[in-house]
């Protein structure tokens, strides 16, 4: 796969292109549309929806305040049930050891369960390098795989395709993967889908190694669950000899009882359904049921880094359901490479920054502005995190990131509005200079927006970026500061 | 302070928190609010010392640049009973973000006279329905208008039907729906000059459903996602004009 997020540039510029991309834009807003519909719908049955959405955000909060305690006793709970737990620091980290199993025992293709840890890690790069073919098993994972493309959304990879571009891909693709598909292939879900299905049968029962997230896991217990739709993951799970699982550390939740909610929440929230088709959970090795190796990964990669920071540590409750995504107004316009992470949407723009710290990557430090704050990501997030408060708490971070540096014009103006804005008595000259102005405008400007206002079609300097698609109304003759102290304070002194 | 026109209602003192894009470019809608108020019976007192809530700094990452302006603002608005402010935006910014500014300063006294102040700022639609009990402002405005429910008063004041229970008590008023009403125009504040595509494109959906409303004038209770709508239909050349929820509630017969 040569497709990487690498390099990608700041959010504006990467939206300017995808802005522009009619099929894109169609694409999205009738999947992001159809996907809102559908939560919209199944939540609204559920009465105490509030309660269960603050009954899951009290079990993260509390997982996350004792983090070191339930991590150790998923160890030891996992340990005891025949299963091997690494810690890893960082992506190489994660990568190395699952290659090492991998090499170990002498594989060379394994099939993967989607799971968003592997994709963060870049797991399949980092695999093909040491000449191990790691096989995505879900149907949109698969599309964005053989496309040699990048997935644009966390639950939905391949949101940004529709049906005659997943055809495609599948006739010029699936051969070189494995069994080809058929010569006649149209763009009806089910034959492409049956396409999948006969591509990944194949996979499913050669394969030696399975790959796999975790949506949960379960300290007292020392189980892991997937919770998935097409039966793929129960597929990984069961068949394959040797099964290693990349679960981030903010995945445990400290009793098999907390699952109650989450399993309420998380369908509900992401596919819009009221149940998703399959869980799997599994508990260590059971002699000769399943897979007969087991290994957990668990991965930091930045969670640390995230939970130190008292506003941004909200942001490690995630469940990855991507109700965020499919209501943000400004990721149905763009969609999700923009955002250059697997991680897209209002979860990326927190995400991202918090798991890779600011200040030092342009890109990274795009993303927290990567939003109007409409706040319709708070509202739809089944475990209240309040994103709009946290991208506002980060560009905090990546201001005071830059502060003792030659400061940018932005920098130079917010702080001279400072000064002004500080002492109205500093207000007085500037309002009668805009008071001129307005008049000189009003008199001058050719145009009239509806109403009879007088408006300028093109402004000077930074006020340029406002004209490009909108009018801007003339300054008043007078402010309603100078109409105040004209008609009520003068009034009464005389 | 249950009925509107009465002398209750001169009981407290009522601070106007006109707002500095209101100050600055909208006058009109700050003059209505006085006008509204007074015909109400609330003797509506404008605090010289205001200047701006803080909030294009602190939503641009400026916090230290906030303090400041949120030090002026709580002496401004010292000993008043209640602030009324024409933006679900700015009063959102005030309750919802001084707070932060305040702790940014690590000055105690700072973030007890904010806690004081932000207690007491209302939206305008909260402070006519929840303070004064008004549904009806006795107002005349004989135009066919759509509503835009802008995000701070929707989701961060959950200033809910209160506008809407204002505008159809207005006489003469056609009230037709707007779809999608709930989805953000794309303004944003700096958002709207950062990722000005991003910001246009959501505003060209926002402008294509008022358009399909057959209004001819759209309503909201925020000058500022009025501005960048407006500047759209504007340039648009669509004939639909905004104007401040203030501004049609002061409307009567004869003006």
């Amino acid at each position: 796969m040569s497709a990487t997020f690498v390099g990608m540039p700041a959010f504006p510029d990467a939206a300017k292109t995808a802005l522009a991309d009619s099929q894109l834009r169609g694409n999205l807003a009738h999947a992001t549309g159809t996907i809102r519909g559908k939560r919209a719908q199944v939540v609204g049955e559920v009465s105490e929806w509030e309660e269960l959405r603050r009954a899951g955000a009290a079990i993260k909060d509390n997982a996350l305040h004792n983090l070191d305690e339930h991590l150790l006793r998923l160890e030891r709970s996992l340990t005891e049930r025949g299963a091997t737990v690494h810690w890893a620091r960082d992506a190489e980290e994660a990568c190395g050891i699952v290659a090492g199993i991998a090499l170990d025992n002498g594989i060379d293709e394994l099939v993967k369960v989607k799971s968003m840890a592997t994709q963060e890690i870049g797991l399949n790069e980092s695999l093909a390098e040491r000449g191990i073919a790691a096989v995505e098993t879900d149907l949109a994972e698969l599309i964005v795989q053989l496309g040699d493309d990048l997935p644009s959304h966390i639950l939905v990879p391949a949101i940004h395709r529709n049906r005659a571009e997943i055809r495609e891909i599948f006739l010029r693709r699936m051969a070189s993967a494995g069994r080809p598909a058929p010569d006649d292939l149209t763009d009806d879900p089910a034959e492409l889908a049956a396409a999948a299905r006969s591509h990944l049968r194949e996979k499913f029962l050669s394969a030696r190694m399975a790959v796999s997230g975790a949506n949960f896991a379960v300290a007292d217990t020392g189980t892991l669950m997937v919770v998935e739709s097409e039966g793929n993951g129960r597929m990984c799970l069961t068949l394959p000899e040797i099964l290693v699982s990349v679960v981030g550390i903010e995945k445990v939740v400290p009793s098999w009882d907390d699952l109650d909610v989450f399993l309420q929440l998380l369908p509900r929230s992401s596919t819009g359904e009221r149940m998703n088709p399959y869980t799997s959970t599994w508990t260590g090795v059971t002699p000769g049921d399943g897979p007969q190796e087991m290994h957990v990964v668990l991965l930091d990669n930045g969670r640390t880094r995230a939970l130190a920071d008292e506003v941004g540590r909200q942001a490690l409750r995630c469940i990855r359901c991507s109700a965020c995504l499919n209501v943000c107004p400004v990721y149905e316009r763009t969609g999700g490479h923009a955002y250059g992470s697997v991680y897209p949407g209002p979860i990326g723009a927190i995400l991202n920054p918090l798991l890779r710290g600011v200040g030092h990557d342009e890109q990274v430090d795009s993303l927290p502005y990567a939003s109007s704050l409409c706040g319709a990501c708070f509202e739809a997030c089944p475990v209240r995190i309040d994103i709009p408060e946290v991208l506002v708490h980060l560009r905090s971070k990546v201001v005071d990131a830059h502060r003792g540096q030659a400061p940018k014009p932005e920098a130079v103006a917010m702080k001279a509005a400072s000064w002004m804005l500080a002492d109205a008595r500093r207000l007085g000259p500037l309002e009668r200079f805009a008071g001129v102005a307005g008049r000189l405008l009003t008199r001058i400007s050719r145009r009239s927006a509806p109403g009879g206002r007088r408006v300028l079609g093109s402004l000077p300097g930074p006020g340029a970026r406002w004209t490009t698609a909108r009018d801007m109304p003339a300054p008043p003759a007078e402010s309603f500061r100078e109409w105040w102290r004209r008609t009520r304070v003068e009034r009464s002194e005389s | 302070m249950r009925t509107a026109g009465g002398s209750e209602s001169s009981d407290i003192r009522v601070a106007l928190l006109v707002t500095c894009i209101n100050d600055a470019m909208f006058p009109d809608t700050g003059k209505a609010v006085v006008r509204l108020l007074s015909r109400l019976g609330v003797d509506v007192d404008f605090p010289a010392g205001q200047t701006c809530c803080a909030q294009p700094m602190v939503n641009t990452g400026y916090l230290d640049e906030a303090v400041p302006i949120v030090r002026s603002f709580v002496d401004a608005f010292a000993g008043y009973d209640a602030i009324v402010a024409p933006s679900g935006s700015c009063a959102g910014s005030v309750r919802h973000q001084h707070d932060i500014v305040a702790r940014r300063s690590g000055d105690d006294d700072l973030a007890n006279a904010v806690a004081e102040t932000s207690a007491r700022v209302y939206e305008l639609s909260e402070f006519l329905v929840d303070v004064l009990g008004v549904a009806d402002v006795g107002a005349y405005f004989p135009h066919e208008v759509t509503y835009h429910p802008t995000c701070h008063s929707l989701r961060m004041l959950d200033v809910g039907d209160r506008p809407f229970r204002l505008l159809r008590a207005v006489r003469g008023l056609r009230l037709t729906e707007l779809p999608a009403a709930e989805e953000c125009c794309g303004f944003g504040g700096t958002f709207a000059v950062k990722n000005t595509d991003t910001s246009v494109a959501m505003g060209a959906d926002k402008v294509r459903h008022v358009r399909e409303t057959g209004a001819e004038v759209l309503v909201a209770g925020d000058n500022s996602c009025l501005l960048h709508i407006g500047g759209m239909l504007s340039r648009q050349r669509s004939g639909v004009r905004v104007l401040h929820l203030a501004e049609v509630l002061a409307s009567t017969e004869g003006r």
